[in-house]
């Protein structure tokens, strides 16, 4: 087992201080193999989310914010794309590369081995309900990191419309995604940049 | 077995890049092809396969290697595996790497500023999407509802939300 650098006690509400050192590569594949081995249910980026921002403070809320947004307008799994956006900007390809083959290892070792053992697993009475409720709290788990998100992420009026004029067209109307970030990519450059000038 | 090898390699090289907003995007057109297409599987057996990839820890998009491992086993499981988060993480990668060098500029801090709110509205957005997917009842909601609270107020580690989900699940029949 890697050694880590003292985390931030669980107890502390908030964010760990942006540590200045990038993590050694060791260290980024133990953290994203813990992630690896825990997001059951989803909510892949609200765990890596905890260990990278909150609790080791390996970057600050609005670099990963960032990284969230790559990785979702990007294609692929949101939650592999931000692992693999971490590892890039901590050390570049070799960070990458281990902050991947950690965050996968596990998971594809365990689906492998479930389909081998499914069709015992699938009439046991309970599994089906189990893992609805589940999931059920895993989505909770991506909503409270959503609402942990807006202190640092959502400061101006125009930002907090934008974000609910987003969970509306995509999360109500069923708006399709790629049609919402067409609309909604350009305004927030726009109005982000509108701010600007008129704060300065 | 090389033909399924290369029609694996073909598919999930293809669907990597359309998998756009997530890995679920490309879920009906995965199912289209490995059944109508190919016949590797029934939709029964696809369907078996989906409630697996949810049940592992993980990206739920690693179905592609258990459809893998039914089309041709271990080695049809990597070669899924592969091609489907190749072209996907090469991309990302290449964007951070672009992205990490203008870390000092101004356009890059606005933009961040800018995607902010579309980020986050997006992962508001996939809750409501995920909570009209799986037919939440009352009890889901208040599941969901419950473990957004805990999980948003309080510091508790999220494996012990997860596993009381889990248990309340089981106990109300969810």
């Amino acid at each position: 087992m890697a050694r880590l650098p003292p985390l931030a006690p669980d107890v502390t509400p908030g964010v760990a201080p942006v540590v200045a050192a990038a993590p050694a590569l060791r260290d980024i594949a133990w953290v994203f193999l813990s992630i690896g081995m825990q997001s059951f249910g989803g909510g892949m980026t609200a765990w890596i989310r905890r260990d990278v921002v909150q609790r080791r403070g390996w970057m600050s809320e609005q670099t990963f914010v960032g990284g969230l947004a790559l990785a979702q307008i990007t294609p692929g799994a949101n939650g592999v794309n931000l692992a693999v956006f971490v590892g890039t900007t901590l050390r570049g390809r070799l960070g990458a590369l281990a902050a991947l083959s950690g965050m996968l290892l596990v998971p594809v070792i365990a689906v492998l081995a479930l389909g081998a053992a499914f069709t015992h697993v699938r009439d046991v009475p309970g599994v089906e309900s189990a893992m609805a409720g589940l999931g059920a709290a895993a989505i909770g788990m991506n909503v409270a990191n959503g609402l942990r998100m807006t202190r640092r992420g959502i400061r101006k009026p125009w930002a907090a419309v934008l974000m609910l004029a987003i969970v509306a067209a995509v999360g109500i109307a069923g708006v399709s995604l790629l049609l919402a970030l067409a609309v909604a990519i350009p305004l927030a450059l726009w109005l982000a940049g509108r701010a600007e000038g008129v704060g300065s | 077995m090389t033909l399924i090898l290369w029609r694996l390699a073909g598919l999930f090289l293809m669907l990597s890049l359309l998998a756009v907003g997530s890995g679920n995007a490309v879920i009906p057109e995965m199912q289209r092809t490995v059944v109508r297409d190919f016949h590797w599987m029934t939709d029964r057996d696809f369907l078996d396969l989906f409630a697996i990839s949810r049940a592992a820890p993980g990206p739920g998009s690693l179905i592609v290697a258990l459809v893998g491992q039914k089309a041709g086993g271990l080695l049809g499981a990597a070669v899924a595996t592969v091609s489907m988060f190749g072209p996907s993480c090469l991309l990302i990668h290449f964007a951070a790497s672009l992205w990490h060098r203008y870390r000092d500029s101004a356009w890059r801090e606005r933009a961040e500023r800018a995607l902010a709110p579309v980020a986050i509205g997006l992962i508001f957005a996939s809750a409501l999407a995920l909570v009209h997917g799986t037919e939440h009842g009352f009890a889901a909601y208040a599941l969901t509802a419950a473990a957004t609270l805990v999980l948003a107020l309080t510091e508790w580690h999220p494996l012990w939300v997860m596993a009381a989900g889990a248990g309340a699940g089981w106990l109300l029949g969810l």
